[in-house]
């Protein structure tokens, strides 16, 4: 499939080996090795521990770092994320772990009002350096409450960063910087994909990331700077701005389709690599934005409105969304919901036609 | 950071954090000799009028009625007629059988996910039975018993459990997630604990109104770490109102055992003594003891003597749900020696032990329970499996959003049902 741009390549620290590896396992390392390098990180979060996570993402991290760095915690998001904050203001690294980001809702109050505002408020005396991670997003029947997608609420609060991988080398990349940074960032894990990309075909099998470029991943430590947005592939036809699972769906239509799409991995959605947008949307004059959320306020609202502030005189077409629908994440009509191959390839037809 | 004690030098202690451990992982040999169960009979059982205070010493003991020579015992017996223990075992016993196939059902694809009560049946159907009709529940995802012992038709919940087109709740929730106002059962939410503080304010319009309905509600003892649980029992308190909070101790919260909720500290009935409510401790896996007290708290609520905080002591027999692996995280041998039985065969004990019943009566009952399940199953399969096509129509999906659907929701839906007819061409369904 793509390659990797030379910004990433160059990002990563030239140690050399590679494994592959699912996302699930890049996250793994990203935080044993983290863990391993700095004693002030430590991982919490419900079933992480003895268990290793639902999804087996903190799996062995306990046994091999103990149960004050890595443990299991009541089942209280409030009480996870206001632990967090105190954590942080000694002066660790935590990195909870909430298990679906359809849970996330009781804690809202403290990463919303405490979390992302402390450095503000204190004047930096104290800051909130958490990563807050979490399984998001729709594709596995979790009904309503294992499938949402709810980036934008993060996106609208000052003071968060918000960070969503497509691969397993972004996500092991990224995780790594997330932990790094000294701000609170939310790092949302596309479940659907933690195993394999997903075109949209959801009658296909599913695919494994076994052979695929984006799963060889270092071994070692290295970072992929937050902010900075991944070709995904070159073309002049449109650009189209998608980021986690809707990468590879996007990626798969435009191919399927034969349409010379430029691609951009969002990868951050705060901050925003807004100057690798207005160059592509420069250079193709059309713009198609695509997020699995729903529509109304989504992270797409934001991109298009700025794609009109900045690249109004460049474009030849209005800017086309593809969302999720504005209804909760339906169980058995999962699959109408999901903004497959059909909806983006509408758009595309219509973005191409103008 | 984390230097200061050596720039101090004193000779402080050093601190230490604990993080609670399960005495008992895989392979580990298991010994509840040292587990204070009591004896049945011997709780004390005071008025349902009484000050909140006198049950205080009940929160740490363990009311029990069944012995082990399978007689009622002590002040709890509730007395209960043989046909009414008999149809209290017929639906744990249906209950169990239903568990059984859906879960298998789960396993050869016809639905997504499913959740067993294995072990816990007494503490949502003889609860229930302590309840009166008009009474509103408002379960956590485990309480199958109760809408069974409602008599809810075992078709209409596989046809929820398969989000087929004949299902109530339109295809839209995970399965298990029922919903039945006719049986005043509320929707049940992914979300762990919101149903607390709902429970909470329906008893409370209840009062206000001067109606004589009272509200129940259970959540698992991991969830009592959440917020809501705290908001509940403060509200409930503070408007003295007619609500029952019924904890489902079955020891594990997926993989992270009670300890991760406090249980190493004090028991969950003991959080009733800083609210100053009412609190019961009970042998959940003991039906006459769960109907009991139950019935106690029912009747306190109802005589405006305020609410009651029930733990029920139990064993979580099976995985959370068909998403999990037990044997991953705790020893298997939990199950066979959980030193208070089985609710099911202690039930069927104590009426054989009241020349009411048999074993061949229990067979000739599991089989029929079993062939009833299987018919409903047929029955429900006709309106389809999950992802096999007889699914609700897509306009559906569109529909209570809002009371009316707004213009931006009819401009989706009908794109929805394009996309359908682009894929599927010729698809009559939409």
């Amino acid at each position: 499939m793509n390659q990797m741009t030379s910004d990433t390549t160059a990002a990563a620290t030239e140690t050399g080996e590679t494994r592959e590896m699912n996302m699930i396992e890049a996250i793994n390392s990203a935080l044993d090795i983290m863990l391993d390098r700095d004693d002030d990180v430590v991982l919490m979060g419900e079933d992480i521990g003895y268990f290793g996570g639902v999804f087996r993402c903190t799996a062995g991290l306990q046994e091999k770092y103990g149960k004050t760095r890595v443990f299991d915690t009541p089942i209280s998001e409030c009480g996870i994320i206001g632990v967090a904050v105190g954590m942080g203001a000694y002066g660790l690294r935590p990195v909870p772990e909430i298990q679906f980001a359809d849970y996330i809702y009781p804690g809202l109050d403290q990463l919303i009002s405490e979390a992302a505002r402390l450095r503000y408020r204190s004047a930096a005396e104290f800051i909130a350096p958490m990563t807050v991670r979490s399984p998001f997003g729709g594709g596995i029947f979790g009904g309503q409450t294992h499938s949402q997608s709810p980036e934008s609420i993060f996106t609208h609060v000052s003071g968060l960063k918000t960070v969503i991988p497509s691969t397993p080398y972004d996500a092991k990349g990224l995780l790594i910087s997330c932990i790094e940074d000294n701000d609170p960032v939310i790092f949302f894990e596309p479940k659907r994909i933690y195993n394999g990309p997903f075109d949209g075909y959801y009658d296909k099998p599913a695919k494994s990331w076994k052979g695929f470029d984006e799963a060889q991943v270092p071994t070692d430590y290295y970072k992929i700077p937050l902010g900075k947005a991944r070709t995904v592939r070159e073309g002049d036809a449109l650009t189209i701005l998608a980021y986690g699972t809707m990468v590879h769906v996007v990626e798969s239509v435009a191919r399927e389709k034969g349409v010379n799409a430029e691609i951009l991995d969002l990868r951050t959605l705060v901050p925003l690599d807004i100057e690798a947008i207005e160059a592509s949307v420069e250079k193709t004059g059309k713009c198609l934005i695509v997020h699995e959320a729903t529509r109304t306020s989504g992270f797409g609202a934001e991109l298009s409105a700025m794609v009109q502030e900045r690249c109004f005189y460049h474009l030849e077409a209005p800017i086309e969304r593809v969302t999720g629908f504005d209804t909760p994440y339906p169980h058995s009509l999962e699959w109408a919901y999901f903004p497959g191959p059909v909806r983006i390839g509408e758009a595309i037809d219509k973005l191409l036609e103008a | 950071m984390a230097k200061a004690r050596d720039e101090k030098g004193s000779n402080r202690p050093k601190l230490a954090l604990h993080v609670p451990e399960p005495k008992y992982r895989p392979g580990d040999k298991v010994d509840y000799s040292d587990l204070d169960v009591g004896e049945p009979g011997k709780q004390p059982r005071p008025d349902e009028a009484c000050a909140a205070k006198e049950t205080f010493a009940l929160c740490n003991d363990l009311i029990r009625v069944l012995g082990d020579d399978n007689k009622a015992h002590g002040p709890w017996d509730p007395r209960l007629d043989a046909e009414t223990l008999r149809k209290m075992l017929r639906e744990m016993a249906l209950v169990r059988a239903f568990d059984n196939r859906m879960y298998r059902a789960q396993r050869q694809g016809k639905t997504s996910f499913y959740m067993k009560c294995t072990g816990e049946e007494a503490t949502s159907v003889c609860s229930t039975h302590a309840l009166d009709a008009d009474d509103m529940i408002f379960p956590s995802y485990r309480q199958q018993g109760c809408l069974i012992a409602r008599g809810y038709a075992i078709t209409e919940m596989i046809n929820q459990i398969y989000s087929n087109k004949a299902d109530k709740l339109k295809g839209r929730q995970l399965p298990i997630m029922y919903c039945s106002k006719r049986l005043n059962f509320f929707s049940i939410s992914g979300n762990l604990a919101t149903q607390l503080p709902q429970a909470t304010g329906f008893a409370m319009a209840s009062a206000s109104k001067g109606d004589s309905r009272i509200a129940a509600t259970w959540v698992g003892e991991g969830s009592t770490a959440e917020g809501d649980f705290h908001s509940a029992l403060t509200f409930a308190t503070v408007y003295n109102a007619p609500v029952i909070f019924n904890v489902i101790n079955n020891q594990w919260a997926i993989s992270s055992f009670s300890g991760f909720a406090g249980a190493e500290r004090a028991t969950f009935a003991a959080r009733a003594i800083g609210y100053g409510m009412a609190g019961l401790r009970v042998d959940g896996n003991d039906p006459l003891a769960v109907f009991a007290a139950e019935r106690w708290a029912a009747d306190r609520a109802r005589a405006n003597a305020g609410p009651t905080l029930i733990e029920h002591f139990t064993y979580r027999a099976e995985g959370h749900s068909t998403s999990d692996d037990p044997t991953a995280y705790r020893s298997a041998e939990e199950r066979t020696e959980w030193p208070l039985g089985d609710p099911v065969n202690r039930l069927k004990q104590h009426l054989i032990a009241m020349d009411e019943w048999s074993d061949e009566q229990q067979e000739e009952m599991d089989a029929e329970l079993d062939a009833h399940v299987r018919a409903s199953m047929k029955e429900a399969e006709k309106n389809g499996i999950l992802g096999h096509g007889l699914h609700h129509p897509f306009h559906t999906m569109f529909e209570d959003v809002f009371e009316e659907l707004p213009w931006h929701l009819e401009e989706q839906a009908k794109q929805a049902i394009r996309e359908r007819q682009i894929k599927f061409p010729g698809d009559p369904a939409e």
